[in-house]
């Protein structure tokens, strides 16, 4: 079978790793490429990278950079940030990143995720999706990098999934914001849900806070991995003892 | 020891390369026909659709070289698939047909996500250089919607939901449907015993 992957997301401001609470008040949680040789070293399964702030000041990221951590790995990693031509993909993955995931600039021109599987083919192409329940309903936020930003997208969450994947995503990363950075849980409903409409993999982001949640969101959303930040960032959960627990547990690691 | 990576489009090329630079192997990023002639290791790393790979292939002038390479090669990916005689891919393609069969879209049922996207044991090694030190069980990663026929070529497999054929080979021709360069320790050792093979 195939083990679920545990992914610490490094949210990347300046090649300095950044962390907030609902993402806002960014606080410095360390070099990035010193964090990604560690969580390696210690058995995560995955990394993404997010330059949080290329999106909303209108730039791309910086391919040198990404170059350094594909040189540095031997696990794959997801970049993401201010992506919006295929061209700008294809430069990541000449560059030795492993999958691309775009967020805003695919709400706002959805076709650019069939032109980026066209030509590079659906199994890097990530899609994320931030997402917060408004009047009980599931809605897509964008440019949540930037509170100031920051606005609805004016779609429902679960169409956007369906319509994402129809269009030629490989993956979904999909972010609760009501419940990120609060370590209060993973939103299993809403997780679950995406789940049910899905045939490609989907990724829970946003809220976990104890080995437990991690256990839930592999059990009542059967996702294909957890992503997570502050938890690993600040020590809070080691990845290999967050491993360990969830292997004895029945959840099938990567050992 | 000097591996040419055949360069055929945007792709996992540089990753490639950098894995066999941490082995301490001289990886160059090419499409030129003299100097893939030349080389004494070829990959071909996965790029693209089959299809897609196979026109490059031919507009550079690469097809006929390929297929007369005596030296060690190696199909990651993508690549493990094209050394196979067709695909169902984009409604069809044919390529390098050094092992019989179609490969096919993965049909592995309503439990399993498409595309088999993560970390999946190896299992059924048979005795093979390529394979050496590496311990059954051992975890790879795996990305692909579309999967080789089981044929006398697998020389491992790996089980999500039908039987897929890790890696094959035939003659000096070797193929891994995972990613051995982003497979941690055992893709590394796999790697290593590719540079090191003596045929």
């Amino acid at each position: 079978m195939t083990a679920r992957r545990i992914i610490p997301c490094l949210d990347v401001k300046d090649g300095r790793v950044v962390k907030g609470v609902r993402f806002e008040g960014h606080t410095d949680m360390g070099d990035a490429a010193e964090l990604a040789a560690r969580y390696r070293d210690e058995g995560a399964d995955e990394l993404v990278f997010y330059d949080i702030t290329a999106s909303p000041e209108g730039r791309t990221l910086d391919y040198g950079w990404v170059r350094s951590i594909a040189r540095l790995l031997d696990i794959p990693f997801c970049v993401a940030g201010g992506i919006r031509t295929v061209d700008q993909a294809a430069a990541c993955l000449d560059n030795g990143a492993d999958k691309v995931s775009i967020n805003s600039p695919a709400l706002e021109r959805p076709e650019l995720i069939t032109e980026m599987a066209d030509r590079l083919g659906s199994q890097c192409v990530v899609v994320g999706v931030d997402s917060r329940r408004e009047d009980g309903e599931y809605v897509v936020h964008k440019y949540t990098g930037d509170p100031n930003a920051r606005r609805l997208a004016g779609r429902r969450t679960l169409d956007w999934l369906v319509e994402a994947q129809a269009l030629g995503a490989g993956e979904i990363v999909l972010n609760c914001i009501d419940q990120d950075g609060v370590r209060a849980g993973y939103d299993t409903a809403q997780l679950s849900e995406a789940r049910s409409r899905l045939t490609i993999p989907l990724i829970a982001s946003g809220g976990a806070g104890a080995v437990s949640h991690f256990l839930d969101v592999f059990d009542r959303a059967n996702v294909s991995g957890a992503l997570a930040a502050s938890v690993f960032h600040t020590g809070a959960i080691r990845i290999p003892d967050l491993k360990a627990s969830l292997a004895a547990s029945g959840v099938e690691m990567r050992s | 020891m000097t591996v040419a990576i055949v360069h055929l489009g945007a792709g996992n090329t540089a990753s490639v390369q950098f894995a066999l630079e941490r082995l301490g192997a001289e990886a160059v990023i090419t499409a030129d026909p003299a100097v893939i002639a030349d080389a004494e290791r070829l990959v071909l790393p996965g790029v693209g659709a089959a299809g897609y790979a196979m026109a490059r292939m031919a507009d550079l002038g690469l097809t006929d070289i390929i297929k007369g390479f005596e030296r060690p090669l190696i199909g990651l990916c993508l690549g493990q698939q094209l050394l196979f005689e067709t695909s169902e891919e984009n409604g069809g393609a044919t390529m390098l047909g050094f092992i019989p069969g179609e490969v096919r879209r993965l049909d592995v049922g309503p439990d399993r996500p498409v595309p088999h996207m993560g970390w999946t044991k190896l299992e059924g090694l048979k005795d093979d250089p390529i394979l050496e030190g590496v311990s059954p069980g051992a975890y790879a990663y795996f990305v692909h919607s579309f999967v080789c026929p089981d044929t006398d070529a697998t020389i491992a497999c790996a089980d999500y939901g039908t039987e897929v054929p890790a890696m094959v080979r035939t003659g000096n021709r070797w193929g891994c449907q995972f990613h051995p360069e982003r497979s941690a320790r055992a893709g590394a050792r796999i790697l290593q015993n590719f540079l090191s093979l003596s045929i």
